[in-house]
């Protein structure tokens, strides 16, 4: 699935401008092809349309310019005994998918979405590894100091940057419990179309919004491979997250701050 | 022919002082293009310590700025006049200092070509968001007390002009401290005695740079400082330093009174590289020598009392820097409990050290700060002169008795 949109990326917008006669072909399929409910963007990309679930995962897709629903609220469960001990897959994917790729000399400098964290227990020397990322709050702390509301919340539930009006001040950065931002150190150039990065800007984890929105899986979750996270709505009784949720324990990280996440961790 | 020796002296002490202060400012603007377009790689700063010296001196130039207003303040809103004689000169440094701090801040920003959409767009519930309303009030409320204090038709509302200002620098000072005070994240910050602290070391701050602008205007103009004046201003910059010993020793105390919060004050007080410098920088040279200096018999000679002045201003910038750097060096404490390693540094302590740049931006505040200074107190008669000090010295020891 991630193949397919990646091999799509460069025609939307360079090579599909350089020639129009194969742009008017695809508008006219897509036109043709719109009334059988799908819209082709660019070969082998399709957008469903609204309200259609995407066959392979379950998840609703969402129109270009169709606001994001309240009624769903995203989340992500990690159960930390089936995550292994030195695998990094999760954020090779995390990286690969959103550009993050820059090598930077200090890595206290490099941006990093998503982690592995190993724990320790210091009553038993008990040692656990888990993926740590923003955790998409429902009171986040970044959005509330956030001075340009460039740190928002989207109506379902994840919490993004908008990186036309961040202007780099990190005082995000300062008001995270979870260490999950990052602010760009350098100029980028080779960026994937889908998630703009820049430098001067702070950039975290979006929970691969622009493949949600396509109804498909965060890359971390696609990529794992102990199926060790669970993708889906918190909001929906029925999905597979809401049920291991009622059925198990699990652990909001820094439950103490009433942050109320939407990323819980089962075996902590 | 003295006299135009001496003015020509001072003309060329003018332009030497201007030039030194524009070739410094020079200096940060060139080093905030460069950062601007290579990228905050070339500071010492990173996602671990995120805020860095600019911070520090910006900071230091804000609070600073609001506390030497207070010498206005104590002549206008509490009428003494002998005080209200050195308003000019406190407003003056208040808008220089402010200008320089605020300039330092604006450029240290990742983005700082956007800094119109920090102020067209507004997140109420951001500290950093009433502080983008608080900072151009401050430059709009104090010039307008400026006008009422040097213009004569307009004498009749400096009292009113310097209680907006009084009100207002208190909001300005509240709204700095609470840039940290309303941190939930880091053990070092989260406190709501930041604002009250961060305003009684404005206080401190403000009139200790005031001693030293106004020591230095002394020896440009081969004046005095009279006695009435200096020993009253003295003790309360003694008092207000104390104040200032306090509130951190609360501070710290009821950190360290919660369980969650000993592990850091412990580093931070003796177990880092900040540990010293909260000791000796801080406490030692920066607070308790110069309230030594204030009320030993040391104290009645102006030049004890400038060193005192500076001894402070190195203290805030130690205190500053123990305060923001060592807030941030170390760990989030995100699974208490567990020992953690990872790729970004969790568990870590942060080593910050800045880099040259960020150095170099910091002093382009103070030469703002400086500039300003020096151009204002010679285009404008913001030093009062000697005979009508004398007079306001008389109306004042009257009104006492």
């Amino acid at each position: 699935m991630s193949d397919s949109k990646h091999n799509a990326q460069p025609e939307l917008p360079g090579k599909a401008q350089t020639n129009p006669a194969r742009r008017a072909f695809i508008a006219a399929a897509g036109v043709g092809v719109a009334g059988l409910g799908f819209t082709a963007i660019a070969p082998g990309l399709h957008l469903m349309a609204v309200g259609e679930a995407n066959a392979a995962t379950g998840i609703a897709t969402r129109k270009p310019g169709e606001a994001a629903s309240r009624a769903v609220r995203w989340g992500l469960l990690v159960d930390i005994n089936k995550c292994a001990p030195g695998c990094t897959k999760c954020v090779e994917a995390c990286h690969t998918e959103n550009g993050v790729t820059e090598k930077l000399a200090d890595p206290r400098q490099a941006s990093q979405w998503i982690r592995k964290v190993e724990l320790t227990d210091r009553r038993n020397g008990k040692k656990t590894e888990l993926p740590m990322m923003c955790q998409h709050c429902a009171n986040p702390p970044c959005v509330d100091v956030c001075p340009t509301g460039a740190s928002m919340k989207r109506a379902d539930g994840i919490v993004l940057v908008d990186r036309h009006s961040c202007i780099g001040c990190r005082y995000c950065m300062m008001a995270c419990p979870y260490k999950a931002r990052s602010l760009v150190h350098l100029p980028l150039t080779e960026q994937n179309p889908l998630v703009p990065r820049g430098q001067g800007c702070v950039e975290s984890c979006t929970l691969c919004v622009h493949r949600i929105d396509r109804g498909q899986q965060p890359a971390c979750v696609e990529q794992c491979p102990e199926g060790a996270m669970t993708f889906g709505d918190l909001n929906d009784p029925s999905s597979e997250i809401s049920k291991r949720i009622a059925a198990t324990h699990t652990t909001q990280v820094r439950s103490d701050l009433r942050l109320d996440v939407g990323v819980r961790y089962q075996g902590i | 022919m003295i006299l135009t020796q001496n003015a020509r002296l001072e003309s060329g002490l003018f332009y030497l002082l201007a030039g030194l202060g524009s070739l410094v400012i020079a200096i940060g603007i060139g080093t905030a293009l460069y950062m601007e377009h290579s990228g905050h790689i070339v500071t010492g700063m990173n996602n671990q310590t995120v805020w860095g010296l600019p911070h520090v001196f910006a900071i230091f130039l804000i609070v600073a700025a609001s506390g030497v207003l207070n010498v206005a303040s104590i002549g206008s809103v509490f009428g003494k006049k002998i005080y209200k004689a050195r308003a000019p000169l406190s407003g003056l440094l208040a808008l220089g200092m402010l200008a320089g701090g605020l300039t330092v801040i604006m450029l240290d920003l990742g983005r700082a070509d956007r800094i119109i959409v920090a102020a067209t767009h507004f997140n109420p519930t951001s500290v950093f968001g009433w502080n983008v309303i608080l900072y151009p009030g401050f430059f709009a409320i104090v010039g307008i007390y400026l006008w009422t204090l040097m213009e004569r038709r307009m004498n009749e509302y400096s009292h009113i002009a310097g209680l907006a200002a009084f009100i207002w620098r208190l909001l300005l000072t509240t709204g700095t401290g609470s840039i940290f005070g309303f941190l939930v994240a880091r053990q070092g910050y989260g406190s709501a005695l930041l604002a009250p602290l961060f305003i009684i070391l404005s206080f401190a701050w403000g009139l200790a740079v005031f001693f030293v602008v106004q020591a230095a205007i002394c020896v440009w103009n081969n004046r005095s400082l009279q006695e009435n004046i200096f020993s009253r201003m003295r003790n309360l910059l003694g008092i207000f330093v104390a104040a200032t010993l306090f509130f951190t020793a609360i501070l710290h105390l009821t950190n360290a009174y919660f369980a969650k919060n000993v592990g850091f004050e412990s580093f931070l007080l003796f177990n880092s590289e900040f540990s010293a410098m909260f000791w000796v920088g801080q406490v030692l040279l920066g607070s308790l020598l110069p309230i030594y200096l204030i009320y030993s018999p040391a104290g009645n000679k102006r030049g004890w009392i400038t060193i005192a002045s500076l001894l402070i201003i190195f203290g805030a910038f130690c205190q500053l820097y123990v305060f923001i750097i060592g807030g941030q060096a170390y760990p989030l404490d995100i699974f208490p409990g567990y020992d953690v390693t990872s790729s970004f540094a969790d568990g870590a302590i942060n080593h910050y050290t800045p880099s040259v740049p960020e150095f170099f931006l910091s002093i382009g505040g103070i030469g703002i700060a400086f500039t300003v200074t020096v151009v204002g107190v010679r285009l404008l008669r913001v030093m009062p002169r000697q005979e009508a000090l004398e007079k306001l010295e008389e109306d004042d020891s009257d009104g006492a008795a």
